[in-house]
């Protein structure tokens, strides 16, 4: 099958060099895209039906058709890529970032003529060292094509793009933190509306798009939107980079036509649980997504099917339970984690996070009493959605609510028998 | 005083933005490359470079929990708690690396030679469990493993 986000990913070797880049293909899709009208071109990422892969799944074309274009309309415009890639068990754009850095730098330059950006902003997690060495490289590369600079390509928009390292939290991947980030505050959420696309960084237009989605952007404009739509067991477009951890055979990301099922990701790609272990349940795309059981191996990973079973494909990287670890344990490292990522600005985040975790704390310790778990359930509510300033805190109740669900009966054990039942084994 | 140095960098990043408060992240950065962490001092120096106040720099500096607000060892390691690492052996490595370092998690050596401290995801969970030495990421990390990495960090040295 085709491949168009790791075609050129070798593991272990350097990302091609922009000659070698090219003689693969590479900037095929910016070179037709300036001679396109920039609307045209959102046109086709529209037709294609990519919808964006950093977890939440806004059609990608929508999003770049809300910027506001003309004459009249405010410049400059922006483009941020979203390289923060925080979420636990997510690891998908570093592949990318690392194995084929002008992939995704590609997909900025054509994203940037269909806004009409003049600066693109590559936000990157700290972490990501040789992610942003490689970055470099190909950015001083393409601006030695003519691809970056002044008047790119003759096509008459100048167009930087420049590399800006996180300096830590989890709030600098959500999309207005990320702006307030980029502007050098805290990173804590925007009011919305208005979206960023009409007010983002300093007040102008601004596209926030993930990095996978923006690696998925070269083959549409090459191939063309059908061709795109074709790739897809699924209603969207495209691929997808669907990763596996925790205790299975071959952790690891596979890129697959976007609606592959669990099962098949989990079974053929990711071997099977290891020896001596058994599967008990899925966190289907992060660490903000509701669990799924060995019920459901046959939903496909898409936009649609996970939500009808009352989760999200997320960012489609799969964090596997085992039978011989505590899912009241597992529950708790997730909670702890948005507790203490939790950036304090709305109250029902900032005090209902701490408490969650440290009730979950109680529980698993033996501490437990009864009422607990309607606790637990109350908060699932209190913090959901509509309840709170960004999604931070209701995806954390994402796994909380579906594990209250799933695995009822071992957070009952636990104040029933006053122990965690896997603790003793 | 910011060095001459540590200005000329921070100022090749505001080249970036067009507004020069975007920089603070990077300067706050700059400063800790070169200071190994930031001091109060540091905080000033950075205002008084940015024509801000001290108060409003490190309300930006104490958000951020990769900018050090404390002193820090030689060499800071990064354990990953988050989930994935959890669920393949995290329990196991942090006990055998309290045992070896004689510190606990928020703490620095004695000696000065490693500073401890939890981390979130670090974007490696197919080699879970991870951890970080400086910039250096170590995977697949086992108990068995860990004198081996912290051997190729000696005391008075930063890579």
């Amino acid at each position: 099958m085709e491949k168009p986000l790791t075609k050129n990913i070798r593991p272990g070797e350097p990302p091609l060099d922009i000659a070698a880049y090219e003689k693969a293909g590479g900037y095929e899709a910016v070179r037709k895209a300036v001679r396109m009208d920039p609307q045209d071109v959102t046109q086709m990422v529209k037709d294609a039906r990519l919808r964006g892969r950093g977890g939440a799944g806004f059609p990608t074309g929508m999003k770049w058709g809300f910027v506001p274009m003309g004459e009249d309309a405010p410049r400059p415009r922006y483009l941020a890529v979203n390289g923060d890639e925080m979420e636990p068990g997510t690891f998908k754009d570093r592949l990318l970032l690392e194995g084929d850095p002008h992939l995704m730098l590609e997909g900025v330059i054509v994203a940037c003529w269909a806004i009409q950006a003049e600066v693109a902003y590559i936000f990157l997690r700290w972490a990501y060292h040789e992610a942003a060495a490689v970055l470099e490289q190909a950015i001083a590369e393409a601006h030695e094509r003519g691809y970056l600079g002044k008047n790119i390509l003759g096509s008459g928009l100048d167009l930087e793009v420049h590399i800006h390292a996180s300096a830590g939290r989890y709030m600098a991947g959500e999309e207005t933190g990320l702006l307030n980030a980029l502007e050098g505050k805290r990173s804590t959420p925007r009011a919305k509306p208005p979206f960023p696309p009409v007010v983002g960084l300093w007040g102008k237009p601004t596209v926030v798009n993930n990095v996978e989605t923006l690696a998925s952007v070269p083959a549409i404009v090459t191939h063309g939107a059908q061709w795109y739509l074709d790739l897809s067991d699924s209603d969207d477009g495209g691929t997808k980079l669907y990763g596996a951890s925790g205790k299975v055979k071959r952790p690891g990301l596979w890129e697959l036509p976007l609606g592959t099922t669990l099962g098949e990701v989990l079974q053929e790609h990711a071997g099977g649980m290891r020896d001596g272990y058994a599967f008990k349940g899925c966190l289907p795309g992060g660490a903000s997504t509701d669990f799924l059981t060995s019920e459901h191996m046959d939903v496909k990973l898409d936009f649609e099917e996970v939500q009808k079973v009352g989760s999200r494909m997320g960012t489609g990287t799969i964090i596997v339970l085992d039978d011989q670890a505590c899912p009241v344990a597992m529950v708790r490292n997730l909670e702890r984690f948005f507790a203490q990522e939790s950036c304090g600005w709305c109250t029902p985040c900032r005090e209902g996070l701490p408490w969650t975790a440290n009730l979950l704390d109680a529980i698993e310790r033996g501490e437990g009493e009864p009422g607990d778990l309607e606790k637990l359930d109350m908060h699932a509510e209190l913090l959901g959605p509509g309840m709170t300033f960004c999604a931070l805190a209701p995806g954390a109740m994402e796994p909380l609510q579906s594990a209250l669900k799933y695995f009822r009966d071992d957070f009952q054990r636990h104040i029933d028998e006053g122990a965690c039942p896997w603790r003793r084994t | 005083m910011l060095t001459r140095d540590e200005a000329r960098e921070i100022d090749e990043e505001r080249a970036h933005y067009p507004d020069d408060q975007a920089a603070l992240i990077d300067a706050l950065k700059v400063v800790q490359r070169h200071r190994g962490w930031v001091s109060d001092e540091g905080v000033r120096d950075i205002a008084e470079h940015f024509g801000m106040s001290p108060a409003a720099v490190d309300n930006v500096a104490t958000f951020y929990n990769l900018i050090f607000r404390h002193e820090v060892g030689d060499h800071v390691i990064l354990l990953c708690d988050s989930v994935s690492c959890w669920l393949t052996g995290y329990d196991e490595v942090h006990a055998k690396l309290e045992e070896r370092l004689g510190v606990r998690l928020g703490e620095t050596t004695e000696d000065g030679r490693f500073t401890f401290l939890p981390m979130c995801c670090l974007g490696a969970c197919d080699h879970a469990p991870v951890l970080m030495v400086d910039e250096d990421l170590h995977r697949d990390v086992t108990p068995e493993r860990v004198d081996e990495v912290l051997e190729r960090y000696p005391a008075g040295t930063e890579s």
